[in-house]
Formats: structure tokens, C-alpha cells, sequence
């Protein structure tokens, strides 16, 4: 069977706030399908295909988000809207299940009480939440460890949040537009969370949603809509999240299966990648995530970040949109975002910090992996 | 406003021999009849061969952390900070999430030897924190 080439041709963010006071997590995961359609100029009735997280709803987004905008019958997603989910979406597409597949996440009204990190962040499994566990400890574990083991002082991840807090300071579209610039002594300045990351070596809570909209290439060329083709990627689970001791040595590597078989797909080389949208849910991820992908060997992550490799005009420009720690985190849908912020850099439509000529981007959430070309 | 109180664990049938023993003051592990692997978190089947054949016994309670990371943003109210969030690899060859209590936080390194303490929280459960040794 000839496999058919999906695109996405929708790619949408809805205003991203604090608090978006009025909205619902499924307002806004309207919000973002209608925007994504808009972009793409589909329509829900073109749509057969959905993969929708609302809020922190995890089974049934799909079904019920496919009932209630009237489309009778339809393909779901089982994966969490983002780079995984693209890849679920485009096998499924490929494969001729469905023609135009919908993703969508957003939250809003979930975190009301400040007192407590939010709900997202707070595992319930037994042998975790006992212990005062949270995500930010649970990453900083394995943060801690690298640190040690291969001898890297902090400031060196400091810097990583640093640069992407300054692009979000750039982007209007941010939360934290116009808050920095920041260097790396004031992200050490700021008040310790779980050693060894500080207030903003970490991600920021807010509400808001994302889309993005899929179909052949077939059926993109009687849109508008500029596509942007899925090249490849793949994900990898290491077992239930929040669950088992997060140590360095289980973490290290997550995602880098995932990409050896995303780059094997696409048929380019590292080198060919043009920007990074990685998921910046801790500072030291983006070290990680360099040196999971082959970017350079274990250890030396954090030489490859140093000075301004990972500015938007550096050779790696990474989250170019101010990601969870300026743009927004809303708890699942910033997954999304990496991609959208992915589509609109290879368009050329970034709203901040436009990487010139952007062909190839490569997107990674933790163990998922995906590359996007023009 | 009372702080919350600290979440407990809610034993199931497979993970209630652990946390009874831990009222008892003493730290149970499965471990593989047929190969002899240790089994942490609690679990049907041995991660290692696979056997269905786990038994219950007892650890030393000895070993040393892993990582850590000492938490000031707490979980909930209900902590006070600062707390250390540690993985404590024990001698029999398994690793646990926990706490490390008993001393400055500043005290703590990674490598350094423990041992397991007991803290009650409530009538039912108790929890194995560890402390450095000396």
C-alpha cells in the first residue's frame, strides 16, 4: 500500500493567561479547535479524526469533544495531544483510517488552590505523594545527580532558563511578555524550589489552549493554509509516570530511542535541524534532551548550551517561544504548543525570535519525539 | 486556617504487608523465589524472570542515597519546609522514594550512608524515612 504524506495545515494557541477568567478547560479546547480550522479554512464538518485532552480529563476528551461538535462518526487518539499524538495522528492517516485529524488540550479553572503546587504537579501514587513528592523534586532528582557526576556548576543550567525566559520576554503572545531580560545570576537570585532549581529554573502555571489540524498533502493543496510535512518521530514510555524513583540513570536517556527512529524516518541528518522546540518543564531537561538526541556525549550538554548556541540567531535555538516558562503551562497543553510554535517557525510566522530560514524543526516532550519540514 | 493534613498512603491487598510491617517497625521487600531479585515497588510478577512467586521478607534497612533534593516550594501546606525528598538504594539491591529526616538538610550528600526510621503519622500508617548514619 503507498503510504499517503500528512501535514499539518492548522496550528493555533488562543490567548494564554494566568487566569482566564470566565473560560472553562473546554472553552478554550473549543477555542483552539475553531482556531486551528480557521487557520487551516476547515471546518469541522472536513474533520474524522480527533485526539483532545480538555482540562486534566484523560480518557473520553476525544469521544466526547467528537459527540458534542456533531460529528458522527470518527477516529480517535489515545496518546496525550502533542509530538506523540502527531505521530499517532499521522499513522492513522497514512494508513487511510481517517483524512483530517483534529488535536487539541486546554485548561482552564483547574489550579484554584495557590496554597498547594498545581493538581498537575502533584502525583497520587502511593509510594510518592507521601513523601512530599511533587514534579519539581521528582525532575530535580535527576538534575541533582547529573550535576554531581559530571561536575557542572549551576549556573550553567541557569543560563538554559535564562534564554528561554528572554524569548518569552520578546513574544506578545506570552504571559510573561515584557518581564526580563534575565541572566543566569538572576535566576540563581531567585527563591530556591527543590534544589537544585530555583523559582525560575522551573515552569510557570497558566490557562489556555492549543490545536493543530492534520491531513494528506493531497488535500492540502487545495487549501490555503502553508503545510509544513511530519518528516518522522516516535515516543517512549518508561513505565508508569510519578511512580518509581526518578534517577539519573532512568531518566537520561528517555526519548533518545524515539529519536534514533524519527531521524531514520525523516532521512536527514542531526545537523539538518534548524530549531529546537523542547519542552522546558525544568532547566536541565534541555541539557538532557541534547545530549538523548546524539547531540553531543553525555556530559557535555552543558558546554553545548553554553554562550549563545541556544539563542534564536545561535546554532541551536531552543523554545522560541518563551515555552512553560514565560509563553504558558497549562498543564498538558504546553505539549502542543511545542509543536505549534514548531509549525510557525518553519511558516515563518513566528510572533518573536523567528529563526531566518527555518526548514527542519525538532520537537521533543520528554520521551517524544518529532521532525517537522517545509 | 489548619494546614492540611500530610496524604497517606491507602494500602491495596498486594502493598498492606508493607505498610503493616512499617506500623511493626520493620521494613519488608518481596523478594523472587525463583531468582532471588529484590522487588520494590510492590509487585505481581518479578520485574527480573518473570516468576509469579514473591515473598515477603525482611531488609536490613541499610544503604545509601542515590539523589536527593531538598524541597522549600512544598507539596501542600501540610509539609514544612525545608523537607529532603531522597532515592535511597538499599543493600539488598532495590531503590525507594523517601524522606530524609533527622538532621540539617545541608547534612545530606549524595552517596551517604542510611538507615531506615520509622515516623508514625497516623494510628495506621507508618512511614520508613531514613536518617544518616553517624
Amino acid at each position: 500500500m503507498r503510504r499517503r504524506e500528512v501535514v499539518v495545515v492548522g496550528a493555533h494557541n488562543t490567548p494564554q493567561a494566568r487566569v482566564l477568567e470566565g473560560q472553562t478547560s473546554d472553552s478554550v479546547t473549543l477555542a483552539a479547535i475553531t482556531g486551528a480550522l480557521d487557520d487551516a479554512g476547515l471546518t469541522t464538518a472536513d474533520v474524522d479524526g480527533l485526539t483532545v485532552l480538555p482540562g486534566l480529563q484523560y480518557r473520553g476528551g476525544a469521544d466526547a469533544f467528537g459527540y458534542a461538535l456533531g460529528i458522527p462518526w470518527f477516529w480517535t487518539g489515545a496518546q496525550v495531544p502533542g509530538p506523540a499524538a502527531v505521530v499517532e495522528a499521522a499513522a492513522a492517516i497514512e494508513a487511510g483510517a481517517c483524512e483530517t485529524v483534529v488535536l487539541a488540550g486546554g485548561q482552564a479553572g483547574v489550579y484554584t488552590d495557590r496554597a498547594a503546587v498545581a493538581p498537575w504537579a502533584r502525583p497520587a501514587h502511593e509510594f510518592i505523594e507521601c513523601w512530599g513528592l511533587m514534579t519539581p523534586a521528582e525532575w530535580a532528582m535527576a538534575a541533582q545527580q547529573y550535576l554531581h557526576r559530571f561536575s557542572v556548576p549551576r549556573e550553567k543550567i541557569a543560563h538554559v532558563a535564562a534564554v528561554i525566559r528572554n524569548n518569552g520576554s520578546r513574544n506578545p503572545e506570552a504571559v510573561y511578555f515584557g518581564r526580563g531580560p534575565y541572566t543566569a545570576e538572576d535566576v540563581l537570585a531567585s527563591r530556591m524550589i527543590a534544589d537544585p532549581y530555583h523559582l525560575l529554573d522551573c515552569a510557570t502555571t497558566s490557562e489556555g489552549g492549543s490545536a493543530l489540524v492534520l491531513t494528506t498533502a493531497e488535500r492540502a493543496a487545495d487549501l490555503d493554509a502553508r503545510p509544513v510535512r511530519v518528516l518522522g518521530g516516535a515516543w517512549d514510555s518508561w513505565g508508569p509516570t510519578y511512580t518509581h524513583p526518578p534517577t539519573y540513570d532512568r531518566v537520561a536517556m528517555w526519548g533518545r530511542k524515539a529519536g534514533d527512529a524519527a531521524f531514520a524516518q525523516a532521512g536527514i541528518s542531526r545537523d539538518d535541524v534548524d530549531v529546537f522546540e523542547f519542552y522546558d518543564n525544568f532547566s536541565w531537561e534541555i541539557v538532557r534532551y541534547f545530549e538523548a538526541l546524539r547531540y553531543c556525549d553525555v556530559g557535555e550538554g552543558a558546554d553545548l548550551v553554553a554562550g549563545d548556541a541556544i539563542e534564536a540567531t545561535g546554532r541551536y535555538p531552543i523554545v522560541t517561544d518563551g515555552g512553560t516558562m514565560s509563553h504558558s503551562h497549562t498543564g498538558e497543553s504546553q505539549r502542543l504548543q511545542r509543536v505549534v510554535q514548531a509549525v510557525r517557525q518553519l511558516r515563518g510566522e513566528s510572533a518573536a525570535n523567528q529563526v531566518a530560514g527555518a526548514e527542519i524543526a525538532l520537537v521533543a516532550v520528554i520521551g517524544e519525539v518529532l521532525l517537522l519540514g517545509t | 486556617m489548619t494546614a492540611p493534613d500530610r496524604p497517606v498512603p491507602h494500602p491495596s491487598p498486594l502493598t498492606q504487608p508493607f505498610w503493616a510491617a512499617c506500623r511493626d517497625g520493620r521494613l519488608l521487600v518481596q523478594r523472587c523465589d525463583k531468582c532471588g531479585t529484590h522487588v520494590f515497588t510492590p509487585q505481581e510478577f518479578c520485574r527480573e524472570c518473570h516468576a509469579d512467586a514473591l515473598t515477603w521478607v525482611e531488609s536490613a534497612g541499610a544503604g545509601h542515597v542515590v539523589t536527593f533534593t531538598v524541597v522549600w516550594r512544598p507539596q501542600t501546606p501540610a509539609f514544612g519546609v525545608p523537607y529532603v525528598v531522597a532515592v535511597v538504594r538499599l543493600d539488598e539491591g532495590y531503590e525507594m522514594v523517601t524522606n530524609i529526616v533527622g538532621s540539617s538538610p545541608d547534612a545530606v550528600t549524595i552517596g551517604a550512608a542510611v538507615r531506615v526510621r520509622f515516623t508514625p503519622v497516623t494510628d495506621a500508617i507508618t512511614l520508613p524515612c531514613f536518617e544518616l548514619v553517624a
